[in-house]
């Protein structure tokens, strides 16, 4: 009886927290058009939310091409098949790891950063005094920043795969002898412009979406507190991960799956 | 108590609650345009939550709020920044965004609200940060302020718009003996050189009572008295008298709302 009340209010909560996030997405985007007028806040907010990621984003994306190409190389030699390596990395890259772990990466560098400032910002009653002021935080504080959050994870993540290409590249034709031409060739025939690297972007525009919008969310839907701001950065993390790994889902299926 | 022109903010029959509980029950107020008013009460009556419904951030439950002939519950978005534009609010922490200078803080309304060449920007900020004694300190970021010179900045971003009304939340709370007496000078001659209508919160009594024209007593809900600090300081009432004379216990209840102590004991934490 008890759990079943619990599993009642719970559920409730998550409703309700669902209709404050709708909501609270409709008053940003309405603070979106006039943010062109004001293009130097946006421009800013790339730059900070951009720059922060930019260098973990060409790591890992280095790492990431190097191990696949190391892994690739030696399961399709078993099959005789390691002239495929540049098409199968491209398109594993592309369509899938390059947006997927470019969101989630940036839910983890950007996505926290920017909740934990909203939230502070809420906490020490910054937001309520730009409201007293006549300034509306949503245009001139949240609406920047979840358009500038959305706007780098599709450009993130194109990154992500040139480089990690690059870096199986680097593996299997600089260490292991693959040719590089057919590295090259292999890519260019198999890896189809609109199928591939398009979808792809799609991809990473709605994950953009996502992680941006549940990252300001969080932030001021946050309990003003320092444990509250705390919290509200775990479930940043934690739920664009898990949606981006959901809608990858449903999309993989609506674009590959037939 | 005067006629409506006289009336900056006029409240009626007004009740507001958190979650179900009552934080006002049905009060009727009035501020006076171009006066001081000061309104006290016991921490954790709501005055922060009345400086709130004035200025449009909570809504009522019931009843009217009126600032200058404007129904504020009822204003449009639109409507009601631009009634804001016209009232200054200082916070109990000050709310300095955190993240740009004192200048660019005090600069911050005009930036948004107006089309000012910078140089009469830079004249502006200047002449407010002087009036507050701080144009010295325009380089400094917020994290290295005092409390006293957080809220004197803050004032001083207050009255940038030139506003015809500014809510003080508890401005000499924390402050040491200078500090509240520059704050209360300020205050003070904010009102009488520029005629700004003053609401100042606050539970330092002596101090707001030096400088109000007109006091409300608010606790549990209700206004419990009002008038100048002259009759307040001879009334009758018992309540009055405890909490301007900083009596502990009396009328006005030290304890929040608790059951009987003797009986919680008792019970051993399992009540
Ligand atoms: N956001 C909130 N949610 C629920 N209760 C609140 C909230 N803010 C304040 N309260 C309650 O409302 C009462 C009045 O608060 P406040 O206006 O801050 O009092 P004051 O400024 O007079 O000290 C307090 O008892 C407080 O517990
Ligand atoms: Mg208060």
């Amino acid at each position: 009886m008890q759990l079943i009340r619990n599993l009642g209010r719970s559920a409730l909560h998550s409703f309700q927290r669902l209709g404050r996030g709708n909501l609270f997405l409709f008053h940003t985007l309405m603070g979106v058009p006039q943010l062109f007028l004001r293009y130097r806040l946006i421009i800013q907010q790339l730059y900070s939310v951009g720059v922060m990621s930019l260098t973990i984003i060409v790591v890992s994306g280095l790492f990431t091409g190097m191990v696949l190409g190391l892994q690739l190389f030696n399961t399709l030699q078993n099959f005789g098949a390691e002239q495929s390596i540049g098409s199968v990395t491209a398109l594993t890259l592309v369509r899938e790891l390059g947006p997927v772990l470019t969101a989630i990466f940036f839910a983890g560098l950007a996505g926290t950063s920017l909740t934990a400032e909203i939230g502070l910002m809420k906490a020490t009653e910054q937001l309520s005094g730009m409201e007293m002021m006549a300034v509306d935080p949503m245009r001139r504080v949240i609406a920047p920043r979840f358009l500038a959050a959305w706007l780098s994870v599709p450009v993130l993540a194109l990154i992500f795969s040139a480089v990690a290409i690059l870096g199986a590249y680097f593996v299997t034709v600089g260490l292991l002898g693959l040719d590089s031409s057919v590295y090259w060739s292999q890519m260019q025939a198999y890896v189809d412009w609109h199928e591939d690297v398009v979808n792809g972007i799609i991809k990473s525009i709605a994950f953009g979406f996502i992680a941006a919008w549940i990252a300001v969310f969080e932030g001021h839907d946050a309990v003003p507190t320092s444990e509250g701001v705390s919290r509200a950065t775990i479930r940043t993390v934690v739920h664009t991960s898990l949606s981006v790994l959901g809608v990858d889902f449903i999309l993989t299926s609506l674009m590959f799956g037939g | 108590m005067q006629d409506n022109e006289e009336i900056m903010v006029k409240i009626r029959g007004m009740s507001f609650e958190y979650a179900g509980r009552k934080i006002f029950d049905n009060i009727d107020l009035d501020i006076p345009r171009g006066k001081i008013t000061a309104i006290m009460g016991p921490s954790g009556t709501g005055k922060t939550t009345l400086l709130r419904l004035i200025g449009g951030q909570l809504r009522p439950t019931q009843g009217s709020i009126q600032v200058d002939g404007l129904e504020v519950p009822k204003l449009s978005h639109h409507d009601l920044y631009e009634l804001r534009k016209r009232m200054g609010m200082l916070f109990q922490s000050g709310a300095l965004l955190s993240d740009i200078n004192v200048f660019e803080n005090v600069a911050f309304p005009l930036r948004e609200h107006t089309k000012l060449p910078e140089s009469m920007i830079h004249d502006l900020v200047l002449m407010k940060l002087n009036a507050v004694g701080l144009r010295g300190a325009r380089a400094l970021m917020p994290s290295e302020l005092s409390g006293g010179m957080a809220r004197r900045v803050a004032m001083a971003r207050a009255v940038t718009l030139d506003p015809t009304m500014i809510m003080y939340d508890e401005p000499f709370t924390g402050q040491d003996p200078i500090s509240m007496g520059i704050l209360i000078k300020l205050i003070h001659s904010l009102n009488r050189s520029l005629g700004i209508t003053s609401i100042v919160v606050s539970h330092d009594v002596a101090e707001t009572a030096s400088i109000a024209d007109y006091v409300y007593l608010v606790s549990g809900g209700k206004v419990i008295e009002q008038g100048t600090p002259e009759q307040l300081n001879h009334s009758s009432s018992e309540w009055t008298t405890q909490f301007m004379q900083g009596l502990p216990d009396g009328p006005l209840p030290f304890h929040y709302p608790a059951t009987d102590f003797r009986d919680e004991l008792l019970s051993g934490g399992r009540g």
